[in-house]
């Protein structure tokens, strides 16, 4: 199979990668680009782990063919931080015991940070709709909607 | 003691900021250049010969590299001695739909799943084996050869005391039947492996798995290489839960190819792979008579169980015995008998879940205790205080109970939820319930028969300042790192950040057992805390005088060691590491553990005992609508009697983590099975192999979780910290089975609690649902054991003595 040619921007940097065009943005990501960051928990749109932004919305990278991504703009957990430091997301979820085994850390801040761009003070109600696509099988989920609630805060601050 | 600067104090985990970051490398994560990749052919009947297998075509597809089949694995692996039945690749024989017949190595995934199609494999179906009742009537065709008859893998029976008897006095006996159906553990990491051999020449492997030490040795055993030959690294689980406790064939045939091919070799198993891997949870069938003065005393339990295991033994052996050996450790029972047998079938293997055998009986224990308190007019919760084991008692089973918080804990999870105001008060449709439960910290004997430590750790002091830590303990997400580096941390008196550990490296860290029994705390934290003081005593010795303090009166805290009364000025750690070195040389000291010798000394006896137990008390408020079923949880509360939490954020995290899992088995997990119509080959395959379909709670289904950390500190644990990860899901099933009694005043005898069952309860005469009988199981004559108070000293002795035999 010819491989397909790409560019988009990953993290805010213009990427040209050469795959083959049967790959989906998961395994363009992990395996092209080497952004393991982003994982896979069933690679048919079930799970959440692998959900990254395309264009500021959240998407389940395992549903989207690496040829759709042309020109396009993804976000993945890699991008987050701010340069040593962390986004106030990343550091909640380290503080309030969010992540656990971490696997589906990177997909939940992901989705997180979809929300608080487009709510800044969402409710736990608004917090669990927002990640319920995401399974995790440690937590139980509530100190993950903590760690959110406490993002929000600090990003609220942080706008002030 | 010191005053603690670490331990028991809200902080974030060692690992939280690589988790938070993406950079944890999961197996999957690695690459290495020239690596290939392979994918396994698997059995599409549950119960077949494997009559030929050819190959030939799928070896010559262009970018094969390798083909494997069962011939090219000769010698089997079991994690267990006594049920070493399994072989990488099926050789003769398949046993469930998913069984690996075959292998390709390939340049990339897309062409060995190329090279599968084009594998040619003759089977001769044999009829499938459903379930254990049906094994049991068919004793033919036998799923293995050595079974302990017929289908029958373990078959299991012990009488502490007089059961019959002590029933024949009590002023009520009641009989009940319950079933719990099989679930899976689902951890979102799928297994993936990746092997090569390395510069040296010796095989390194690289795998989600919890147990890289058993791994090691069963690598060895399998692949007949020198067990010095191999480096096992178990890669920070993405979740393991007891799914990755087993070896997988898969990490064998990456390990073969490696060796085959001399180039790096990886596998990632897709979800519905990871469904047939399983060895999840037992579907269990479980008979209970349990007698019980007019005060409420019990006076005597008998306890009968049947295991689903599916087609291999796996953790069986265990299963079995856990479905009847920690029953008693909650409750006094003055005589307890149990028996238990596990029969194959033609289905993926069961084996260890978080609590082991153990939440099925849980389940029916105490949703019959709830039962009997309703026929004694009593409160449950007076029930279960009346009844509570103390602590440093034995059982009737000759289990040694150390600390003992259960007690407190049913007063505290009361007190939290308003049981007293609340209950039976809430209206038509709402209700609460009660349930308790207990677990090991670590299981006592190891899978292996050997006389060595279970866990070791070794410590480097760096003038740098830096303390390494090497310990074969595995990070399953449990935050077993971050209890090594704060227990080191806190006998040092140093900073945590000071601290980094080594962990899961057959290759570089001293053994440990690995993350399953709940035992990686207390058994790691025991050999860390002696390798620390052994460091700690060395400085002492060495800045003793110019401390002007004896070495015992010198204290190590926030980095800096100096005289207890503070006499003098002292000096930094890193000071006094720089004295130590200049006067001792290197600084390294190693610690380990092993478990204290068992009471009990009957054969048998070596499962079910721990150094210490924890004790979990849960109350689940349900709603329930009674022209639908639907069951709404609206919050759940629980107290763990944890010793004492090393870090409450995560200690916390594990609470609600076990109450989310055991919620999640109460309410919708099931790993089940239908057969496909006869002219589709009549196969048993899942109803589920995927996560939609395999219902989880989602964040939106999950309720508020109000935790209480019960700490009195065990003596025999670590700063007295006790586990965690598996107790709080335990009692979870039943308070929600009672809970709902509460609410509509039926009783669901089975697991999972679907609305349909309510429904089916509410409209029944009785208003219950569950099993209806049992069959007869040929339970072996029971090893007979008198309980500490009759006289006993452990040991077998005959039914009829007055005293043991000694």
């Amino acid at each position: 199979m010819k491989p397909h040619r790409l560019a988009m921007s990953v993290n805010g940097e213009k990427v040209e990668t050469l795959f083959a065009p049967y790959k989906t943005l998961l395994e363009v990501l992990r395996e092209d680009l080497a952004l393991t960051g982003t994982k896979h928990g069933c690679e048919l749109g079930e799970c959440g782990a692998c959900t990254v932004l395309l264009d500021g919305a959240p998407v389940l990278s395992c549903l989207v063919l690496g040829m759709e991504c042309e020109g396009r703009s993804v976000q993945t957990i890699e991008g987050l931080a701010r340069g040593p430091d962390l986004h106030p997301l990343q550091a909640a979820f380290a503080d309030f015991g969010g992540s656990q085994c971490g696997y589906c850390t990177p997909g939940v801040i992901m989705a997180a940070k979809a929300l608080l761009e487009t709510n800044p003070s969402p409710t736990r109600d608004q917090i669990k709709e927002a990640t319920a696509g995401n399974l995790c099988r440690c937590t139980g989920y509530q100190q993950i909607v903590d760690a959110v609630e406490d993002a929000a805060r600090r990003l609220k601050e942080e706008a002030r | 003691m010191k005053r603690l600067d670490i331990i028991g104090k809200p902080r974030r985990r060692v690992d939280g900021r690589a988790k938070a970051t993406g950079q944890v490398r999961y197996a999957d994560d690695l690459s290495m250049p020239r690596m290939l990749f392979t994918k396994l052919l698997r059995s599409p009947h549950p119960h077949a010969v494997v009559e030929s297998i050819d190959a030939t075509r799928a070896a010559q597809h262009p970018g094969v590299h390798l083909v494997l089949t069962g011939q090219d694995f000769p010698i089997p692996f079991g994690i267990m001695p006594v049920s070493v039945d399994e072989y990488p690749l099926a050789r003769e024989r398949v046993r469930y739909v998913g069984d690996p017949v075959a292998a390709a190595v390939a340049v990339d995934e897309q062409t060995a799943v190329q090279a599968l199609d084009l594998i040619e494999v003759r089977y001769k179906i044999l009829p499938p084996i459903a379930s254990p009742e049906q094994g049991l009537q068919q004793p033919e065709p036998r799923i293995h050869d050595y079974c302990e008859q017929g289908n029958i893998h373990r078959n299991q029976s012990y009488e502490f005391g007089k059961v019959d008897e002590a029933l024949a006095k009590a002023d009520l006996v009641v009989e009940d039947l319950f079933f719990y159906e099989g679930n899976t553990h689902l951890p979102m990491e799928q297994q993936a492996t990746l092997a090569f051999i390395d510069a040296d020449g010796k095989l390194q492997i690289s795998s989600s798995t919890q147990n890289p030490h058993y791994l090691h040795r069963q690598l060895a055993r399998a692949l007949q290489v020198p067990e010095h030959q191999i480096r096992v690294i178990a890669t920070p689980n993405g979740g393991g839960f007891g799914g990755k406790c087993d070896p997988g064939g898969h990490e064998f045939v990456v390990a073969k190819a490696a060796l085959v091919l001399g180039r790096p070799v990886k596998i990632g198993l897709t979800r519905e792979e990871v469904f047939y891997v399983h060895r999840g949870r037992h579907p269990v069938l479980m008979k209970m008579k349990t007698g019980v003065t007019k005060e409420g005393k019990l006076s005597g339990m008998h306890l009968q169980t049947l295991l689903d295991g599916g087609g291999y033994g796996s953790h069986g052996p265990a299963s079995t015995f856990y479905t009847g050996v920690l029953t008693p450790v909650t409750y006094h029972y003055p005589r307890f008998k149990f028996e238990a047998c596990r029969v194959f079938t033609n289905k993926p293997a069961c084996g260890p879940k978080r609590g082991h055998g153990t939440p099925q009986p849980r389940f029916g224990q105490e949703v019959q205790l709830d039962k009997i308190a309703v026929k004694l007019g009593m409160d449950p919760a007076e029930l279960r205080l009346k009844n509570v084991t103390k602590a440093n008692a034995l059982t009737a089973s000759w289990l040694k109970i150390g600390s003992n918080g259960l007690a407190d804990c049913i007063k505290k999870v009361t007190e939290m939820s308003g049981w007293k105001q609340r209950r039976g008060k809430l209206g038509r449709g709402r209700g609460l319930g009660l349930a308790c439960s207990t677990y090991m910290c670590g299981a006592g004997v190891a899978i292996y028969w050997n006389k060595m430590p279970h866990s070791g750790v070794q410590i480097l002091l760096d003038r740098s300042g830096s303390v390494i830590v090497y310990c074969g303990a595995t990070e399953i997400g449990q935050g077993s790192d971050d209890v090594l580096a704060a227990i080191v941390a806190e006998t040092l008196g140093v900073d945590i950040g000071t601290v980094r550990v080594v962990t899961g490296d057959t290759g570089i860290a001293p053994v440990d057992l690995g993350s399953y029994s709940s035992r990686v705390t207390i058994m790691m934290g025991n050999a860390a805390v002696q390798a620390a003081e052994r460091l700690r005593t060395q400085i002492a010795a060495v800045v003793s005088e110019t401390l002007g303090a004896r070495p015992d009166r010198i204290v190590f805290s926030q980095g800096r060691v100096f005289a207890v009364d503070h006499s003098g000025p002292g000096m930094t750690f890193v000071e006094a590491v720089h004295a130590a070195e200049a006067e001792l040389g290197t600084l390294s000291a190693v610690g380990s553990y092993a478990p204290p010798k068992p009471p009990g000394k009957y054969k048998g006896a070596g499962v079910g005992p721990s150094p210490a137990y924890s004790f979990s008390a849960c109350v689940v408020e349900t709603e329930v609508d009674e022209r639908t079923g639907w069951i709404h949880v609206p919050k759940i509360w629980i107290a763990h009697d944890i010793g004492r939490a090393i870090n409450p954020t995560l200690a916390k995290g594990q609470v609600i983590g076990g109450v989310y899992m055991g919620l999640g088995e109460a309410l919708m997990e099931e790993q089940s099975f239908r057969r496909l119509p006869e002219k589709l080959s009549g196969a048993l395959v899942h109803r589920a192999p995927s996560m939609l379909d395999y219902k989880s709670l989602t964040s939106l289904d999950m309720p508020e979780v109000e935790v209480a950390l019960i700490e009195d500190p065990d003596p025999y644990c670590p700063y007295g910290a006790k586990e965690v990860g598996q107790g709080p899901l335990l009692p979870v099933m039943p308070a929600v089975a009672n809970a709902i009694f509460d609410a509509v005043g039926v009783r669901v005898d089975e697991i999972p609690i679907t609305p349909d069952r309510v429904l089916k309860a509410l409209q029944a005469q009785d208003k219950r649902v569950g099993p209806t009988s049992f069959p007869k199981v040929p339970y072996p004559a029971p090893t007979f054991v008198l309980p500490p108070w009759e006289g006993g000293d452990g040991s077998e002795t005959r039914r009829d003595a007055k005293t043991a035999v000694v």
